[in-house]
C-alpha cells in the first residue's frame, strides 16, 4: 500500500470539489502547505477546514513548458487568501492577470487533472 | 557567539568547467581534491576529514579510496545544496575548532549539464499525484525562484532590464576569466534584452547560471598549520574570519511562498547580523564579494540583505555600475554562476580565496575582506 502523503486530504477535497486547508485542534491556527505538526504550538492533531475560494493575486509569471514547446504557456500565480494564507494557482483567464486582482478559484480539469485554479473577478471582466 | 574563526583556506582546486566532461562525477571530484590538497602543501595523510552538502551524489569513502587517504576522523553533510554551500565551511570549522579534525577537505562535483540536468523539467515520475506547485505549473528551478522573486523585484521597481544591467556586469568580469564559460564574450545590455524569455517577466536566457560540468574542491586547516604553510612559502594565510547559516521559520529554500513578510530576505539578514557580529566587521569593510547567483534575481535580495546598500538602493547601485568593473562593491569577480559555471555556488568561494591570496584574473587592488555570501549561510574571509 502506498503510504499517505501530508497533502492527500488537499487533493481529496478538491476531487469532492471543495478547497481545504488544515486548521490545529490544538491553538485554532490555519495552515498552508500540509504538514504534519503545527508551528504555532507543535500539535500534530488537526481538522479539515474548507476555505472561502476568495483571494488576491500577489505576483504572476509566464510558465512556458521547456521541453514541450507545443503546450499552452499557463499563468501561474501566488494567490492571498483573505484567511491568511497563501496559494500557488495558475490563471483561468490569463489576459487579466494583474497584482492586486481579485481571484475566485475553480475547480477545473487541465491536462486530464483536476486542480484549484483562479479567474479572476470584478470590473477587469 | 563564538567570535572569530581559528581556521583558514589552505587549498583551492577545481576541473576545467565544461558542458560535457565526457568522465564520472568521481573523476572529477578526485581530481579536483588532489589539486586542492596538492595547492595547500600538505601530505595526504593529514587530511581527515570530508565535507560536502546532501545534493552532492560522491560517496566519502570512495572519494577516499581515489585519494588515498589513510584514515578519515570526520564526515558531514550541510543541508541542500547551492544556497547552504558555504554552510560546509562552518562544519569544516566545527570540526577543527573543536579538535575532530585536523584538515578537512570539501568538495562538489558534478556533470550537471551532460547527465541530470536541474534546469530539466520535475514533472514526477509518469502517473505521480498532483503537486501543490509543480501540477499548477512550476516545473523548473527558474521558475520556482522566478515566483517568489518577483515581489521583491516589484518593491524595488527593478525591472528585467534592470536585471540586464546587473547581468552585463557579471559578464564583463567573466569576460576576463580564462577559467568562466563565458571568457571573452562580454554582452551588451541589448544582447540582454534581446535574449529570449525563459520566465517572463522576470528571466531572460542570460539571467540564468550556466549548467555546468566540473569539480571544486578546498582544504580548511587549523590557524596554527595554515600560518606555518603560508611561512613556508605556501599561499598567504586566508583565514576564515566567520562563516555562518541562518534557516529561520517560514522561509524554504525553493518555494519559498508563505513566509510572513514575502520582500524582506529574513533568512540573509540573519547571516548577515551574525557574520558582522562574529567578525567584528561591517558591510562597509568588504572589499570583494561573490553573492550566489543562480538567477540574476537573487543578487540584488542579497546585496540588500547582506547591507552592501540600503534598503531600497539596489535598483541606484545597479544603474550606477557598482557590481562590475570599476564598482565600489565588486560583486563576482570571476563572473559568478552566470559567467563562470554553476558548481552549486562553491566556485564563488575560490574566487574569495583567489582574490584574498592576490591571484584572481580579475584582482580588486589591495582586497584584504571578502564576503562569500549565499541566502541561508554566508562566509568572511580574511587575507592576513
Amino acid at each position: 500500500m502506498q503510504a499517505k502523503r501530508d497533502q492527500d486530504f488537499f487533493w481529496e477535497g478538491i476531487d469532492r470539489g471543495v478547497l481545504l486547508a488544515q486548521k490545529c485542534d490544538g491553538c485554532g491556527q490555519l495552515r498552508h502547505p500540509p504538514q504534519p505538526g503545527c508551528a504555532k504550538c507543535g500539535s500534530d492533531q488537526w481538522s479539515e477546514t474548507v476555505l472561502s475560494g476568495e483571494g488576491t493575486i500577489l505576483a504572476f509569471i509566464e510558465s512556458v513548458h521547456p521541453t514541450r514547446r507545443d503546450e499552452e504557456s499557463r499563468c501561474v500565480c501566488l494567490v492571498e487568501l483573505p484567511e491568511g494564507l497563501r496559494m500557488i494557482s495558475s490563471l483561468l483567464d490569463p489576459e487579466n492577470a494583474g497584482n492586486g486582482a481579485a481571484v475566485k478559484f475553480e475547480i477545473a480539469e487541465h491536462n486530464g487533472q483536476l486542480l484549484p485554479l483562479v479567474r479572476t473577478v470584478g470590473e477587469s471582466q | 557567539m563564538s567570535g572569530p574563526g581559528k581556521t583558514a583556506v589552505t587549498g583551492i582546486g577545481q576541473t576545467a568547467y565544461t558542458k560535457e566532461s565526457g568522465r564520472t562525477v568521481m573523476s572529477l571530484c578526485a581530481e579536483a581534491s588532489a589539486k586542492a590538497i596538492a595547492d595547500s602543501g600538505l601530505e595526504r595523510g593529514q587530511i581527515d576529514g570530508l565535507i560536502s552538502f546532501t545534493m552532492d551524489t560522491n560517496s566519502d569513502m570512495d572519494l577516499q579510496a581515489s585519494l588515498g587517504l589513510p584514515m578519515v576522523r570526520f564526515t558531514a553533510k550541510a543541508p541542500f545544496g547551492g544556497e547552504g554551500a558555504y554552510a560546509t565551511f562552518q562544519l569544516a570549522a566545527a570540526a577543527i575548532e573543536s579538535g575532530q579534525a585536523n584538515n578537512v577537505l570539501i568538495f562538489r562535483a558534478f556533470n550537471e549539464r551532460s547527465e541530470a540536468r536541474f534546469g530539466q523539467p520535475n514533472y514526477g515520475p509518469q502517473g505521480a499525484p498532483r503537486d501543490l506547485h509543480r501540477s499548477l505549473g512550476l516545473v523548473t528551478p527558474g521558475q520556482v525562484y522566478a515566483m517568489w522573486h518577483k515581489p521583491f523585484l516589484d518593491a524595488r521597481g527593478l525591472t528585467n532590464e534592470d536585471l540586464g544591467h546587473l547581468v552585463v556586469q557579471m559578464r564583463a568580469w567573466a569576460a576576463n576569466n580564462p577559467a568562466a564559460w563565458f571568457y571573452g564574450r562580454p554582452i551588451t545590455l541589448e544582447d540582454h534584452q534581446r535574449s529570449r524569455w525563459i520566465v517572463d517577466p522576470v528571466l531572460r536566457l542570460y539571467d540564468f547560471c550556466q549548467e555546468t560540468d566540473g569539480g571544486v574542491a578546498f582544504i580548511v586547516s587549523r590557524l596554527d598549520t595554515a600560518r606555518a604553510l603560508s611561512q613556508n612559502g605556501g599561499s598567504p594565510l586566508v583565514r576564515v574570519l566567520g562563516v555562518q547559516q541562518a534557516w529561520p521559520l517560514g522561509e524554504s529554500m525553493m518555494y519559498n511562498y508563505y513566509k510572513s513578510n514575502l520582500v524582506f530576505p529574513e533568512d540573509t539578514v540573519h547571516v548577515a547580523n551574525a557574520l558582522w557580529e562574529q567578525t567584528g566587521l561591517s558591510p562597509a569593510e568588504i572589499d570583494v564579494s561573490t553573492i550566489y547567483d543562480n538567477f540574476s534575481s537573487s543578487i540584488p535580495i542579497s546585496y540588500e540583505g547582506y547591507g552592501l546598500c540600503k534598503p531600497g538602493e539596489v535598483r541606484d547601485a545597479i544603474l550606477a555600475g557598482e557590481f562590475g568593473p570599476g564598482g565600489s562593491t565588486p560583486v563576482n569577480t570571476n563572473g559568478g554562476l552566470i559567467g563562470e559555471a554553476y558548481l552549486h555556488g562553491l566556485n564563488n568561494a575560490a574566487e574569495c580565496v583567489r582574490q584574498m591570496r592576490g591571484t584572481s584574473p580579475n584582482q580588486i587592488e589591495g582586497a584584504k575582506v571578502a564576503l562569500c555570501a549565499g541566502r541561508q549561510c554566508g562566509m568572511v574571509l580574511a587575507r592576513e
